[in-house]
């Protein structure tokens, strides 16, 4: 096998459930913890931002619409596949973030674990978050914790699979869906997970992936008008301020986030979960 | 194509009719094509953006063709059309079935609008010429400014080109001053020849503008349709000196869409084409993403459809 010719690869962007070049036309190198070279990511430009939160915002009715025991299953199935692959998102991890190989293996498995817990989560947020108020009145009156619609994120910069699964999950696992800008020095598990989830049952446009430089495209997520919430994770430091303002002018839901990235192998709770949606509160007559 | 005297013996009769629309040159499908498809690529950025937005806001025929019509949705319509966003100039005519004409009337209350009506048995056209004209006439009566007539594609197809022209001369003379709009149907027309025809007929006829489609057949308005009828609309002028229009309609829903028909409009008929008197768009959800896209050009940001109203 030595003398196959290696051919370097020029990745795509994953957006709407395809994988198109950026309209831009613009590739950047990706090379590995000590600087030598990986492969071209695609860098996405303002203009593939807008198409994929066009593409979220069509993909959030049918995917907030589906149960929860269907979302849970359908994450479960991604879960699957996710270990199917456990071999090259190891390579890559390892790759990127210049840990032992074995080190590496274990931040895999966490991040299919910790894409099952929040599976799980999906047929139980409703019963947790939400509510049958006591009311002087014979009314019922019910509190219900709905999806909060299309969720900008960006993703941690440093822990570049098992940070990502642990922002991208909740989104999928409350019923929102994602327009996620990768880590920009480390994206090649977030491009392999975009291959696990064109071939799931995730229906496309609910994830939407984007590689490229933060710096450029996250000034335009905050600004969006149709983007109803943003977390801030992988944001330059520099940029949090301007950014949290820029979302304020829109409304938009900015969950706290710590400013450096935490521990992600410590145990997950459910203040993500809790961030994204929003509650309605409903009342209904008795015996109607 | 000589001059005004000869377009006069062509409809003599119906042979020269049939002789003259068979002598037009044949359509080059490639090359039509591929011309629409690069004047496709041209880039419109900033101020151009803002001045083709406007541009296309102003030529925008407000529609509303559904069985499910109420007069509740034609006066919302109206009040869009009359004042789309604080700010903006109307839209240039709001779109209905006669039966709506009296509500969009009293709707606009004398605003610059124009009221255009469907009518000769929208959208199949399949019924007697004593139909039709009474329905031009109904819609005339109720207070339709324009009149949006279909031809009659069956005949068309089948080479009664004479029966063609009678119905657009007929319905013109209806109309009196009332601005014609004959609508090819080129979806059904099945070939780039007949759009050509088609619009020689109708320019023939009389009608005031030519419009691609009645919005319910599939393909509509497409962008090598619209450039052959501008190309129809433009030598018309070089052999009459008269300036008629052309309202592509149906399928157009994106600001992209509308400005690459604008770049087309300038680019096969000319700079005089580009006012709402000489080219249109009809559409309904149009309008809401051009006011999105004028707002992400005037704020800075993308919009979103949450911030415009629904339809």
């Amino acid at each position: 096998m030595s003398d196959r010719v290696t051919v370097s690869k020029t990745y795509k962007l994953y957006l709407g459930g395809a994988f198109p070049r950026s309209e831009s036309g613009r590739t950047y190198p990706v090379a590995d913890s000590k600087g030598r070279f990986l492969a071209n990511a695609a860098q996405a430009s303002r203009k593939d931002l807008r198409e994929a939160v066009v593409a979220a915002r069509g993909a959030f009715g049918k995917w907030s619409g589906a149960t929860a025991y269907n979302r849970g299953q359908v994450l479960y199935r991604v879960a699957e596949l996710l270990e199917g692959r456990r071999e090259q998102f190891a390579d890559e991890v390892a790759a990127g973030e210049g840990v032992p190989a074995k080190r590496a293996q274990a931040l895999v498995d966490a991040a299919v674990d910790r894409w099952v817990w929040y599976a799980g989560w999906t047929d139980k947020i409703a019963t947790v978050l939400g509510a049958a108020n006591p009311v002087a009145g014979p009314y019922f009156s019910f509190s219900v914790p709905e999806p909060t619609g299309v969720v900008g994120v960006l993703a941690p910069q440093r822990s570049s699979l098992l940070g990502l699964v642990s922002v991208l999950a909740p989104v999928l696992a409350v019923g929102a869906t994602a327009v996620v800008v990768t880590s920009q020095d480390r994206p090649l598990p977030a491009i392999t997970l975009s291959e696990v989830l064109a071939t799931s049952d995730v229906p496309g446009g609910v994830v939407n992936l984007l590689t490229g430089h933060t710096a450029e495209l996250a000034p335009w997520l905050a600004a969006h008008a149709d983007v109803n919430a943003l977390d801030l994770t992988g944001a330059p430091p520099e940029l949090r301020v301007d950014l949290e303002r820029s979302a304020a002018g829109t409304v938009k839901r900015v969950p706290r986030v710590p400013t450096t990235e935490p521990d992600w192998t410590e145990r997950p709770d459910i203040a993500r979960l809790r961030a994204l949606v929003e509650t309605k509160t409903v009342w209904h007559p008795m015996g109607v | 194509m000589g001059g005004t005297t000869e377009l006069t013996d062509v409809t003599r009769d119906e042979a020269s009719l049939r002789r003259f629309l068979h002598g037009l040159p044949g359509v080059d499908a490639v090359g039509i094509e591929q011309r629409s498809a690069g004047l496709a690529t041209r880039s419109i950025k900033k101020a151009s953006k803002l001045w083709a937005i406007d541009t296309a806001i102003s030529m925008v025929d407000l529609t509303t063709l559904e069985g499910a019509d109420t007069p509740g949705k034609v006066r919302t319509l109206c009040a869009k059309a009359r004042q789309p966003e604080p700010g903006i100039p109307p839209v240039a005519a709001v779109c209905v079935y006669p039966d709506m004409v009296a509500t969009a009337k009293a709707a606009l209350g004398g605003a610059p609008v124009n009221i255009a009506s469907v009518a000769t048995a929208f959208p199949s056209g399949r019924s007697s010429m004593k139909v039709k004209l009474t329905d031009t006439e109904f819609a005339i009566e109720a207070g339709a400014t324009e009149v949006d007539m279909v031809i009659d594609r069956g005949a068309f197809l089948s080479g009664r080109y004479g029966q063609v022209f009678d119905e657009i001369r007929t319905i013109k003379a209806a109309c009196g001053d009332v601005h014609l709009k004959v609508i090819l149907e080129t979806g059904e027309l099945a070939t780039y020849d007949n759009v050509r025809r088609a619009s020689w007929l109708a320019l023939l006829a009389g009608g005031d503008f030519i419009k691609t489609s009645t919005g319910k057949v599939s393909p509509a308005a497409t962008l090598p349709v619209t450039n052959l009828m501008l190309q129809a609309v433009r030598d018309w002028h070089e052999v009459t000196g008269e300036h008629r229009g052309v309202k592509p309609a149906g399928g157009i829903r994106t600001t992209k869409d509308a400005i690459r028909h604008l770049v087309a409009v300038h680019e096969v008929a000319g700079e005089a084409w580009l006012t709402p008197d000489l080219f249109r768009f009809g559409a309904s959800s149009l309008l809401n993403d051009l006011l999105m896209q004028r707002r992400t050009q005037l704020d800075g940001h993308y919009s979103g459809p949450d911030y415009v109203s629904v339809d």
